[in-house]
């Protein structure tokens, strides 16, 4: 149940190798957050990544994701502490706050798709969990809920 | 009408303070007329109107449930109600009324609503101690006495005259109050006027077998005197006497139109005061009669329908309409005696020319079903048609579940199929696959039609219903006397079924199944987690919906801890944390206050644990101290310093019991009648952090001034006399609705075994997020239902839903308690997991009033409020 080497999952990049997108060229810093066992699956738990509060999720089958934490329709840091399904194959968690769904592969809101909160690529390297963030600006969230 | 006097308000008086006379006051509010009219209302009866219909439940339920007006008062200036007073003379002349208490009033208008006395029979011995008639609660109170048992505890014996509709409710209540009861009846069968022969033999044999004794076709000669004035039985011809303590007259009623007749108003040959069709005296115009003191066309209606009609339509035409007619009312009755279903409707007597009787017969059942049917004439193009018939009447005895769909047929003129008796058959779905016509009248209560169902639910309208509770709402259709309930829902089913609208009840797109099925589910295969419930009937991993669902079955079921292991990652985040999160993302904390009484001390440690985490604090409406603003890593302090102080969790955050809302009571309010705070106390600590379908919430109030709203919560407990009131299904919130009287006069451990029962019997099969009052209303049957279940034990579930409403009791524990002693749980109220010292940064706060108040990303700064320095003074002189 707990992965010891580097094959977890990441959002869609291979553990280690450099993010795509614009900031693709960059460096690729790793954090590690916390051991895989202080997680339980289908929870989500909030971490401090270079200043930036993001939630980690790991789902029913082991594979680990990171979104940011703040949820743009409640605009408040909660998303690490919404309950995590599915819907479909796509694995999801909904805000604790309003219940708006985010795919955990992409950040969109599976309900309203103009909105996505930013995702960030996770790996477990000897049943420690790492987040990635590349040097620069932070990823951004896009359609954040007016006011 | 217009007003009749310079500079002074029409006056109408009403006389009759019963169901008819209370409808025309209601309705005279309702519509405005009290706008422009005084209305005064004598009353001879010393209560306020209430439901004669429901006599017989008056010992189930008491005098206050079956008022219509408990505070015998309304709610508008301009109508003065006089109970206790009776109208003893007209003088029309000078539209004068003489009155009981000697004295004198006048009227623009007057409203005879007297109603109507029962007739007892000239037999000699009609007068002696021991003989009653049975119309008010008076005489059922007078009555209830007369039969208590004898000293050496045997039964009294007591004789109905009559075995009619009356006889038979007054049979009801000797049978109840545990007397040996017979009914004597005149004719050859009981309900002679709405059954026929084998109708009526069908319900001989069901009254007999509840044992009561029905004697048909004797006739009464004397009541027997035991030879000091009291009753010793009845004489009836050719037949041996019957020895009895008690003679109820209940042989039909009589108008009472003695007032009238006096001041010389013309009365029909069978009585009644003469009317138009506005409900007018043929004599005088300023005088009208509703109800049963009535006779318009010269018939008097002894039903509380046509009674109701007609005080609507003198309403309407004193407000000056002009389309008001009374031409008749349906004269069909359903209705349930003795537990037996009872039906006639149309021309049950099959008098129509060329009507043919369809007869369905199971005596060993106890089922007797007719249908009237006659050819049916030329169609619309004038061609005549052979084999062609259509529903004219019928009687229904033992089940009376198709009267919601033949009744309306009758009025349609619809032609019957090939095979009409599939109608009556045991377990026939009739009709509705024949397609009543739209304009059948469903719901004769409130008049509605297919049609309105129909356009009701039309999937392209703008605001369709989706189910029967919101059609119900939308249309009114099956809230008086809910006989067409089912009939209703068949109707919006084959609606729904004919345009391929599926009607889904599934939990989502995981569960094909309802919270109920669900239930049912987990307690066959005792399921404990839900990895085990999603694999073997459901797909995916679940969702925001059907998690917390589960959680909560679990929990009503086997009441663990709501985080223990992988049931903590099914909560919402509110059970989830164990505290209510708020919009900037902390959480608030309630500790419980059981009945909302606390002592000085557990209220300063409250306000020095709001003080030292800088909380901000607010009073609920249920009687506590909410306390907002806590980080979610802040809790487990919080809650220690509470724990350590004798508090424990107030489950505001859980779908569970919340608070037992409490008024003083007797201890020291100077009008309690109970101890509402004691109960209020136990109440809440016996149903303390159970789980349910949706929050539930209780009241106490010690006295019939409800001070603690009971009535607006799920279950309300309000004091008598005698014992205690239980009301369920109330709410407060977007839909307020009141709680409804499910048991009167009860000890308080018959209330709890009703309660713990009610209780259970909602968490087992109401729907997600469903309160008590929309769970009761989705019931086939309603409130009586759930009467049957918890009160009549119908299903006989009663000491299964009692043992596990104790298995919940004796296992209850803290859930912040146990939290706060096990380092796994606590592990998870960190801020973040990889830096546990640092505060979210992102939670900000302001100050307002003196206390903390949040802050969001985008919030605009707050403006600056300085009032005193810009009131505008005026210029200095």
């Amino acid at each position: 149940m707990t992965p010891t080497t580097t094959t977890g999952t990441t959002t869609g990049t291979p553990a280690g190798t450099p993010a795509t997108g614009p900031a693709a060229a960059a460096t690729t810093v790793w954090t590690p957050v916390c051991a895989t066992d202080r997680l339980g699956r289908e929870r989500g738990v909030a971490a401090l990544v270079g200043g930036r509060a993001v939630a980690v999720f790991r789902t029913y089958d082991d594979e680990w994701f990171a979104l940011d934490n703040h949820c743009p329709f409640a605009r408040a840091s909660v998303l690490a502490r919404g309950i995590v399904g599915t819907r479909g194959d796509v694995p999801f968690v909904a805000s604790p706050m309003l219940k708006q769904p985010f795919g955990l592969r992409d950040g969109v809101c599976l309900d309203d798709p103009d909105v996505r909160v930013a995702t960030y690529p996770v790996r477990v390297v000897d049943g420690v969990v790492e987040v990635g963030t590349v040097a620069g600006p932070p990823p951004e969230t896009q359609g954040v809920a007016a006011p | 009408m217009s007003p009749t006097t310079e500079g002074r308000r029409p006056r109408i008086v009403v006389v009759g303070h019963g169901m008819v006379g209370h409808r025309f006051v209601a309705a005279a509010i309702e519509r405005g007329l009290t706008e422009t009219h005084d209305v005064v209302v004598y009353g001879a009866e010393p209560r306020a109107a209430y439901d004669r219909v429901a006599l017989t439940s008056f010992f189930e339920v008491g005098a206050e449930a079956l008022s219509f007006l408990p505070g015998a008062a309304y709610d508008d200036p301009r109508v003065a109600l006089h109970l206790g007073t009776e109208v003893v003379g007209l003088d029309r002349a000078t539209r004068t009324l003489a009155l009981s208490d000697g004295g004198t009033t006048t009227y623009d208008e007057l409203v005879l609503a007297t109603g109507a006395a029962p007739f007892v029979p000239p037999v000699p011995g009609k007068d002696l101690d021991g003989c009653f008639v049975y119309r008010t609660i008076e005489d059922l109170e007078a009555i209830r006495d007369a039969v208590a048992p004898r000293p050496d505890g045997a039964r009294r014996r007591g004789i109905v005259i009559g075995g009619g509709l009356l006889g038979l409710e007054a049979a009801n209540a000797l049978h109840q109050l545990g007397a040996e009861t017979h009914v004597v009846e005149m004719a050859p069968r009981l309900m002679p006027v709405q059954l026929d022969e084998v109708g009526g033999a069908t319900l001989v044999r069901h009254v007999e077998k509840l044992g009561l004794t029905v004697h048909c076709g004797v006739a009464s000669t004397e009541v027997l005197d035991d030879g000091t004035g009291r009753v010793a039985g009845l004489g009836l011809r050719d037949a041996e006497p019957i020895a009895a303590d008690v003679v109820v007259f209940s042989a039909g009623i009589r108008p009472r139109d003695a007032l009238a007749r006096a001041a010389e108003l013309e009365v029909a040959p069978r009585g009644g005061v003469l009317v138009d069709e506005q409900l007018r005296s043929v004599t005088d115009p300023h005088v009208w009669a509703i109800g049963e003191c009535a006779a318009p066309a010269g018939v008097m209606y002894g039903l509380v329908a046509p009674g109701y009609a007609m005080a609507e339509i003198v309403v309407d035409t004193l407000l000056g309409g002009t389309a008001g007619a009374f031409t008749g009312a349906d004269m069909s009755t359903k209705l349930k005696l003795l537990g037996v279903d009872v039906a006639s409707f149309g021309d049950a007597f099959a008098t129509t020319p060329d009507a043919l009787e369809l007869v369905f017969a199971d005596a060993v059942a106890g089922l007797y079903k007719k249908l009237v049917v006659g050819p049916a004439g030329p169609a619309e193009d004038g061609t005549p048609r052979e084999d062609a018939y259509v529903l004219l009447g019928g009687v229904l005895v033992g089940d009376a579940s198709a009267y919601g769909l033949l009744r309306p047929m009758v009025a349609s003129g619809m032609l019957l199929p090939d095979n009409p008796e599939e109608l009556i058959l045991p377990e026939s779905r009739g009709a509705l696959q024949l397609g009543l016509p739209d304009e059948a009248v469903v719901c004769s209560c409130n008049n509605v039609s297919k049609r309105d169902l129909l356009d009701a639910v039309d999937v392209d309208g703008e605001h369709a219903c989706a189910d029967l509770a919101t059609v119900k709402t939308c249309t009114s259709a099956g809230t008086t006397c809910g006989s067409c309930v089912p009939t209703v829902k068949g109707i919006i089913e084959d609606y729904f079924a004919s345009v391929g609208k599926e009607v889904d009840r599934s939990l989502c797109e995981h569960f094909a199944l309802t919270r109920q099925e669900l239930f049912d589910v987990v307690a066959v295969h005792g399921y404990r987690t839900f990895t085990e419930v999603v694999e073997a009937h459901g797909t995916g991993r679940g969702c925001d919906i059907c998690k917390p669902t589960v959680a909560s079955v679990l929990a009503s079921q086997f009441n663990g801890h709501v985080l223990e292991g992988e049931t903590g990652a099914l909560q919402d985040t509110n059970d989830a944390y164990l505290a209510n999160i708020q919009r900037n993302g902390t959480y608030s904390v309630v500790p419980r206050i059981p009945g909302g009484e606390i002592t000085p001390e557990k209220l300063i440690v409250i306000g020095e644990v709001a003080r030292d985490f800088g909380l901000y604090t607010k009073i609920t409406g249920g009687q506590r101290i909410d306390l907002f603003g806590a980080r979610m890593e802040e809790l487990p302090a919080i809650w220690t310093r509470l724990v350590d102080a004798g508090f424990e969790s107030g489950h505001a955050y859980g779908k569970s019991l919340r608070t037992v809302k409490s008024c003083v009571g007797s201890t020291w309010c100077r009008y309690g009648v109970q101890d509402s705070v004691q109960l209020a106390i136990d109440l809440e600590l016996r149903y303390r952090g159970l789980r349910s379908p949706h929050k539930l919430k209780g009241g106490v109030s010690g006295c019939a001034r409800e001070c603690a709203e009971a009535r607006g919560k799920d279950f309300g407990v309000i004091a008598t006399e005698k014992g205690w009131n239980l009301y369920v299904g109330g709410n407060g919130g977007a839909t307020p609705r009141h709680a409804e009287l499910l048991v009167g006069d009860v000890d308080t451990p018959t209330l709890l075994r009703y309660l713990d029962r009610f209780l259970m019997y909602y968490i087992r099969t109401a729907d997600r997020l469903q309160r008590t009052a929309a769970w009761v209303e989705s019931l086939d049957g309603g409130l009586e239902r759930v009467r049957e279940v918890v009160v009549d034990d119908a299903l006989g579930l009663g000491s299964e839903l009692e043992a596990a409403m104790e298995r919940h009791v004796e296992t209850y524990a803290d859930e912040w308690r146990a939290t706060l002693e096990d380092p796994e749980k606590l592990s998870r109220f960190v801020s973040f997991v990889n830096a546990p010292g640092t505060p979210d940064p992102a939670i900000t706060f302001t100050t307002e009033r003196g206390q903390i108040r949040p802050v969001l990303a985008g919030d605009p700064a707050p403006a600056a409020v300085d009032l005193g320095a810009t009131i505008p003074v005026g210029a200095p002189r």
